[in-house]
């Protein structure tokens, strides 16, 4: 559908933008919507030091032998591209971007039920960022952003405790964010708004809050006991010292696996939204979906020894996780067989964000399928700690969850910057990320069932792998492009893109009511929902004042 | 580089057949599908795609539907769990009359001591057609003996023995690799699996500098003065092991565990915290005092003497003059 370009007017209105100007309006604002644009440049600003280190190490593997670094230097880059991904890109990513800019406009709400804690939150991320750049210039980390004990405890020199303080600060940042939605879901709809008519959006979000809320704890305990090892030789987690290493393994994946839904249960949310608009449908099993971000949330709590299952647990303990993790397939599963069946009987509009949006059913389909290789006991003896996993948590993570991040922030762009994206550019700029990706990340399955071990520096023994190493750094370098190109228009945007309409994409939701971009407190008057959630048949309905969308 | 293009790994051990034949299943099944799914996304997006005049038809959902894409990936997901659950009891289930291997792993070398005495340094000769059992531990962090063409991995951890088995099935060359992270030189963790005809494995064992495993261990176990306490003729201060190993031990808080290697090597490290019933507590700790090599040879001594117990084939050889690549116990870099 082509976007509506807004009349222009002679006085531009109020909003949360053009209220107030200057730094200090930015740093002390309490407005979500600002939280939200703050967050927005720092998480784009690690994501490209992330990927800049996914580079360095790609163009490390283009060749067998180690020779563009030094050994302990690509240990430092996989581990820190790791940590930088993980916890200062992916874990806030949708949450604090477009969660902190949405969830209360989707619920009918002035802003989150916690201004401040919002803010506090930011400047927790930041600190723990700030602690994070400082520890990376001054020596790093070279781990493995899994902190394995006891080579983390007591057998690497680097930074690793204040590694730590930065993880763990950045995590209480995701704790009150968390925390907001889930007050604000519980508390600040509107009237009329009832669980039943939340956006499915909202769903997603306060599945990963609760993950957040519960989770997070858990990481920050390990980190201390981790401090507590290394600092003052306590015995915990190395046997020398009589504790347990597997111990650490334990409790790192009982936060970690479930942080990997903290980044993919978002991206779904992006992509239901997404899917609904752009086939003008309700989507198909609305209470399927919803409550599947529910089984999720809490069956993901029930798998994380599925990563040990050649670490040394007992038999039957895999055997109990081995199941729990098909379990948690299924939900995601049913995701999938709903999106696709929404797309049934649509009206079906190629805009930039629907691209995404099939970008991430193929990949996520993708990753969600190796996932059944790796959860397969026998099997996963073979391709544990492989490319083959490797390339499966890049399909979910960066195929999933980033594809849904950039489907999102194409979707509301107009409503959080009042502009058009130029649209030729951005389908060119989804076609080059899938396409980058697939060459990226392919390979990498056939290199994982071969046997090439992953964080391997040099692997001038086995010269056999360098054809698809080759081919996966080729990948990289289109998939970094494909990546440049959005943060170039979307900055280029601001200044030179058409003005938007209030519903440039004649969308249901209520963020979609209010003017683009919006007043700070988000409606001019407390909205009263009388409608369901995706009333396409009412928005699409022939008499009306929207405009007619012309494909 | 071209011409040295493989896109399967090599099968090399009974169960690399089985792994590839669930791998197999696994990509028929997950490529059914994901070409179900991709038909029908392409179908739809295009076959509804948006036309002028043309609504998008509203449905609600069905709850029929939503019970079949349920209960059919869930029969199919319980297929997959049983087979590979069968399977992973087999790879983890050394058979009962293997031979066995001490391997210890440090930063950045793996070190193998077979029972003949023989030791190599990343290079493992193994027979073919005869099941293999690696008794493995680690004097550091943890590493991962992960050997691709035989399809099994399993971490070596510190401070206990983890156990791993193949059987080989073709003789050759193949890659062993660290796959678990342990610090700078991990990529370079590697060694070779030589696999070889029974024959000319004979003539390689049989290049043996220092006798075999559990005579070093019988030794060690007169020189540490373990045979003082723990006497085999009459009732001593400590335990008889004579065929000790594999068998139940009451402890004295009433538990009762199996004397496995685990148990033998927790009892010289830290005698105290599973103690025998009945003893007292008077057995010195020898954390510090026996390198890792020397635990080994001490387990393959106390196995040795178990009464003809399956496993641990130790049959003593003669001592022809030093060939292979070896490394004396004890002189390992901490």
């Amino acid at each position: 559908m082509s976007m509506e370009i807004a009349i222009p007017q002679t006085v531009e209105r109020e909003n949360y933008l053009n209220k107030e100007y200057g730094v200090w309006s930015w740093l002390l604002t309490t407005d979500h919507k600002r939280i939200a644009l703050l967050y927005l440049v720092s998480i784009t600003f690690f994501f490209f030091i992330g990927g800049f280190f996914a580079l360095l190490i790609r163009l490390e593997l283009l060749t067998p032998a180690g020779d563009l670094v030094q050994a302990d230097t690509y240990n430092k880059l996989f581990t820190m591209h790791g940590m930088v991904m993980v916890f200062f890109f992916l874990i806030p990513s949708i949450p604090a971007v477009l969660g902190n800019f949405l969830v209360p406009m989707m619920v009918g709400a002035k802003d989150l039920a916690f201004p401040r804690i919002n803010l506090l939150s930011w400047y927790l991320y930041i600190i723990g960022g700030a602690i994070m750049l400082h520890c990376m210039l001054t020596g790093g980390v070279d781990t493995g952003w899994t902190f394995y004990t006891p080579f983390s405890t007591n057998f690497t020199n680097t930074k690793i405790v204040e590694a730590g303080i930065a993880i763990f600060i950045a995590g209480f940042s995701s704790i009150l964010t968390g925390l907001n939605f889930v007050v604000t879901i519980h508390r600040m709809r509107a009237p009329g708004m009832t669980w039943s008519r939340l956006p499915l959006f909202i769903w997603a979000h306060y599945a990963t809050s609760i993950i957040q809320l519960l989770g997070t704890p858990v990481i920050a305990i390990t980190i201390v006991l981790v401090a507590c090892e290394r600092a003052l030789h306590l015995g915990i987690f190395d046997p020398k010292l009589g504790g347990d290493p597997l111990l650490f393994q334990h409790l790192f994946w009982f936060y970690s696996h479930p942080a990997v839904y903290i980044m993919i249960l978002p991206s779904m949310g992006v992509i239901t939204e997404i899917i609904a608009c752009f086939s003008r449908k309700r989507i198909f099993g609305y209470h399927f979906v919803a409550f599947s971000s529910i089984a999720i949330a809490v069956f993901g709590f029930l798998v994380w020894a599925h990563h040990m299952f050649v670490a040394g647990i007992s038999i039957y303990s895999a055997l109990v996780f081995s199941f729990l993790s098909y379990a948690v397939a299924l939900p995601s599963a049913i995701k999938v067989f709903n999106w696709t069946a929404t797309l049934y009987k649509g009206s079906i509009h190629y805009d930039a964000p629907m691209l995404y949006a099939f970008g991430f059913l193929g990949l996520f389909t993708m990753g969600g399928l190796t996932g059944l290789f790796l959860a397969a006991l026998g099997l996963d003896v073979h391709v544990h700690d492989t490319y083959f996993v490797i390339a499966h948590f890049h399909y979910i993570m960066v195929g999933g969850a980033v594809m849904g991040y950039l489907g999102g922030m194409h979707f509301w762009w107009p409503k959080i910057s009042g502009k058009l994206y130029p649209e030729g550019w951005a389908r060119l700029a989804a076609l080059i990320v899938f396409i980058g990706f697939n060459l990226t990340f392919f390979p990498q399955f056939v290199l994982g069932y071969m046997g090439m071990p992953r964080r391997y520096y040099d692997y001038s023994h086995m010269p056999e792998f360098q054809v698809l190493n080759v081919l996966s750094t080729a990948g990289a370098t289109v998939l970094g492009v494909g990546y440049l190109l959005p943060m170039i228009y979307f900055l280029w945007s601001m200044r030179y893109g058409k003005p938007a309409s209030d519903n440039p994409w004649n969308a249901a939701g209520l963020e979609w009511k209010t003017a683009s971009p919006p007043p700070t407190f988000n409606f001019d008057e407390e909205p009263v929902v009388t409608w369901e959630a995706y009333n396409y048949d009412e928005l699409d309905a022939p008499p009306q004042k929207q405009e007619v969308t012309v494909g | 580089m071209l011409n040295n293009f493989p896109l399967w790994p090599e099968q090399a051990s009974t169960l690399a057949h089985r792994v590839d034949a669930l791998y197999i299943f696994l990509l028929v099944v997950g490529g059914m599908m994901a070409v179900l799914i991709f038909v029908l996304l392409i179908y739809f997006a295009a076959r509804f795609r948006h036309r002028p005049g043309v609504r998008a038809e509203q449905i609600e959902g069905s709850n029929a539907l939503e019970i079949t894409w349920s209960v059919i990936p869930f029969c199919v997901f319980m297929v997959i769990f049983i087979w590979s659950s069968a399977l992973y009891f087999k790879e983890r289930t050394p058979p009962a009359d293997s031979s066995e291997i001490y391997v210890v792993a440090k930063q950045w070398m793996w070190k193998v001591e077979h029972a003949e005495g023989q030791r190599e340094i990343n290079e493992l000769h193994v027979p073919v057609d005869r099941d293999i059992k690696l008794i493995m531990t680690s004097q550091d962090v943890i590493h991962s003996f992960f050997i691709p063409a035989f399809r099994i991995k399993q971490d070596v951890l510190p401070g206990r023995y983890s156990v791993e088995w193949f059987h080989a099935t073709k003789p050759g060359v193949y890659h062993l690799f660290c796959s678990q992270y342990c610090g700078t030189q991990h990529s370079g963790m590697v060694g070779s699996i030589v696999v070889m005809e029974p024959a000319q494995y004979e003539a390689w064992v049989s290049g043996n500098p220092s006798g075999p495993l559990s005579a070093s261990g019988e030794k060690e176990f007169a020189e540490l003065g373990c045979s003082s306490c723990h006497r085999s003729d009459v009732q001593g201060r400590g335990p008889n092991l004579q065929g000790v190993f594999g068998k139940p031990v009451q402890l004295e808080d009433g538990r009762i565990v199996t004397a496995d290697e685990n148990y033998l090597r927790e009892c010289i490290l830290d005698p105290g915290s599973r103690r025998v019933k009945g003893y007292q507590p008077i057995m010195p700790t020898f954390q510090g005092l026996v390198t890792d090599e020397q635990i080994n040879e001490l387990v393959a001594y106390i196995k040795s003497i178990g009464a003809n117990q399956s496993g641990a084939k130790t049959t003593a050889r003669a001592a022809p003059p030093f060939t292979g690549k070896a490394q004396p116990s004890g002189n390992q870099v901490q």
